[in-house]
């Protein structure tokens, strides 16, 4: 059973819009950085994706490889994600999902991985280079320690990879709203409408949730219209940079609002 | 080896546990478009001959083998030969490689190019493709691969491109990929990736390694024609692989051809400033495929030094890899000084000026070639001359200024 799919359907039946928020580890230190991401449960994101700063995060805009950057100049260590993830998920009740490129789980052993992730309190992974096909190692551990795994389906994705994609997905599938990389975008791609149809239409039951761009309320309500969730993360991490966990918690709040 | 072999067999997706796909699943549609046309460009007798005639009558091939006896006898009692890819347009072996994508580009209906460059060399080539069949050219540099090769920065703005200088990062080769890589997902609907070398996701390993499997399948020829016999040793640069995966891929199957690749070990392989993959790397995922890399214990990439540009890379193709663990081609490490030493000295003895890159393998024979039995050969892919290094060599040696 995934608790992030629990919290996204029980929003569904309450007709409550769902936000997935971003917020890199370690960023700008990793105190900082617990303290922003329960902040950020706590004023309205339902599921939190903790990203693990890389040195070549090549689906990510200036503002996610800025931040990630400066927690790795700051010293982040792989070996301080589960302890900080701990942290968080010991304040809140918050679904926490980890977002990783895959060499470094590739290079901590990734059933070790898995475990500590878990041990931790951590709800499974985002993997953003690992396609399902080349994911062997990670389906098998995650299904044994009944970890959320969570699949990219794109706009170029054929109609056979999105249910693939689908069936693989476990917490819910990551919708790219629009071929590109991370950062606020003015207009959302009418795509993401067809790739969340797309997925649905497999006959998956898997939530939705559509990424990459969003970063004003109304495209939150909007996405949240045809899907199970929307996922911000630069917008975030702006807000931070510009005003500390207040404005931080602001922009969260008014994002879930819609105001 | 006493079983008959067919390595020669071998295409990605993998070379034994290296290669893939660990990319952004937003590019599998590209890769798979691109590997499909290229599938069917194989089988087709016209792209075969429209790639020939561009090969002969615009980049120069076939290129010729020059014997070099006195800067071999640098290198003790043996005999070496270059295969002259510093004699193609634009000056490299990229060429090759570039013209072959650049039909596949044309094939899929893709206007627009955009290529990582290191030296300057696969930029240049790109917007000579680029300028030759009409299309945008967009070119990714890290900022400090354009100041030190700034010649060939101008070299791409005359032919009509775009180069970007790329600031995140080590600000070098690696970082020219992942923004090109970036650029490649925004825009891969109207775009094709002119990948410059053996590395990043499949099929490209294995397409940039046929375009340019014609350095060894003519030196092969060459050698048996012009000489009778096959060289004993093959040697070349190893930056992320794709001169000397040319050169050795027609000879995989001849066990009697010992193959030699060089990496750069910038100030010692001993020291944190190197970028020798192969030798001191550990398995890892870069850039869409699985292969040695230099990174740290949590697998975050540490930098590569070298004083040429092309071989600043802290990755290398899959296939060297599996070449590599299954003992079928043997890396070493040379340093910025052997390099530089060799590029003045092939210079001297034999007045052909040599890439820094090329330098490497130069200084590879002359260091190797001393433990080899009295009369071997080797043949060594000359893949580049070095007027784009002009400024770098001049500082080097003191040649500048009055
Ligand atoms: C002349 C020359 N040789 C070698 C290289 C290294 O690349 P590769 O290892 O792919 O051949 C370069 C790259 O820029 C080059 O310009």
């Amino acid at each position: 059973m995934s608790k992030t799919e629990d919290v996204l359907r029980d929003l569904d039946s309450k007709d409550q819009p769902a936000l997935v928020g971003y917020f890199p580890a370690g960023y700008p230190t990793i105190d900082e950085s617990v303290a922003a991401c329960v902040a950020m449960c706590e004023s309205g994101v339902d599921v939190l994706e903790l990203g693990v700063p890389y040195s070549d995060p090549v689906m990510d805009g200036l503002v996610i490889q800025e931040a990630t950057e400066e927690a790795l100049a700051n010293g982040f260590k792989l070996k301080d994600l589960f302890p900080t993830l701990k942290r968080i998920t010991d304040s809140v009740d918050t679904p926490v999902l980890v977002m990783s490129y895959w060499n470094p789980i590739m290079q901590y052993g990734v059933e070790r991985f898995a475990r500590d992730l878990k041990a931790a309190g951590g709800a499974g992974l985002i993997t953003p280079d690992l396609i399902p096909d080349e994911a062997a190692d990670w389906l098998k551990i995650s299904d044994e320690l009944d970890l959320d795994r969570v699949f990219l389906a794109t706009p170029s994705s054929s109609q056979e990879r999105l249910a693939n994609s689908a069936s693989l997905s476990r917490g819910f599938v990551y919708a790219v709203s629009t071929m590109g990389i991370t950062g606020a975008r003015e207009d959302l791609d009418r795509k993401a409408r067809d790739v969340v149809s797309g997925v649905k239409a497999s006959g998956s039951d898997t939530p939705v949730c559509v990424g990459i761009g969003i970063s004003t309320a109304d495209q939150v309500a909007e996405v949240n219209s045809y899907a199970d969730g929307a996922i911000v993360g630069s917008l975030f991490i702006k807000a931070y940079k510009n005003g500390g966990v207040a404005e931080l918690t602001e922009s969260v709040s008014s994002l879930k609002s819609g105001k | 080896m006493n079983n008959p072999t067919n390595l020669r067999a071998q295409d990605g997706p993998y070379f034994g546990e290296y290669g893939g796909r660990f990319v952004p699943e937003s590019l599998i549609a590209a890769l798979d478009e691109l590997d499909a046309t290229y599938q069917q460009a194989k089988a087709d007798p016209l792209f075969a001959a429209e790639l020939a005639e561009l090969n002969h009558s615009y980049v120069g091939r076939p290129s010729i083998i020059t014997e070099v006896p006195k800067f071999a006898a640098l290198a003790g009692d043996i005999r070496v030969f270059l295969k002259r890819e510093d004699l193609n347009h634009t000056g490299s072996h990229k060429i090759n490689n570039v013209i072959g994508q650049a039909l596949l580009a044309k094939r899929m209906g893709k206007k627009r190019i955009i290529a990582e460059t290191g030296a300057g060399q696969h930029g240049v080539a790109s917007a000579t493709a680029a300028a030759l069949f009409g299309l945008d050219c967009v070119v990714y540099m890290g900022e400090v691969d354009t100041q030190r090769q700034a010649l060939n920065v101008a070299r791409m703005r005359l032919l009509g491109a775009e180069v970007i200088p790329v600031t995140t990062g080590s600000r070098t080769l690696k970082d020219a990929i992942n923004e090109a890589l970036r650029d490649w997902v925004t825009n891969v609907d109207h775009t094709h990736y002119l990948l410059g070398t053996v590395a990043g996701p499949h099929p490209f390993p294995t397409i940039v390694r046929d375009f340019h499997s014609i350095i060894g399948i003519e030196s092969r020829a060459q050698m048996l024609n012009d000489y009778g016999f096959l060289p004993d040793v093959l040697a070349a640069c190893v930056g992320g692989g794709s001169n000397a995966i040319g050169l050795f891929h027609a000879f995989l199957d001849d066990p009697s051809v010992r193959l030699w690749g060089f990496e750069a070990a910038g100030e010692g392989i001993n020291t944190p400033r190197h970028a020798a993959t192969l030798s001191m790397g550990k398995v890892g995922v870069l850039h869409g495929a699985k292969s040695y890399m230099l990174q740290d214990e949590d697998g975050q990439t540490v930098e590569s030094h070298s004083i040429s540009a092309g071989l600043d890379y802290p990755g290398v193709g899959p296939e060297h890899a599996w070449l590599k663990d299954i003992n079928r081609a043997e890396y070493f490490g040379i340093t910025d000084d052997q390099a530089m030493q060799a590029l003045k000295a092939l210079s001297q003895t034999e007045g052909i000026i040599p890439a820094i890159e090329t330098a490497h393998a130069l200084a590879g024979v002359i260091e190797h070639g001393k433990t080899l039995p009295a009369g071997s050969t080797i043949l060594l892919n000359l893949s580049g001359r070095g007027d784009k290094d002009m400024e770098t060599v001049g500082k080097y040696f003191g040649f500048l200024g009055a």
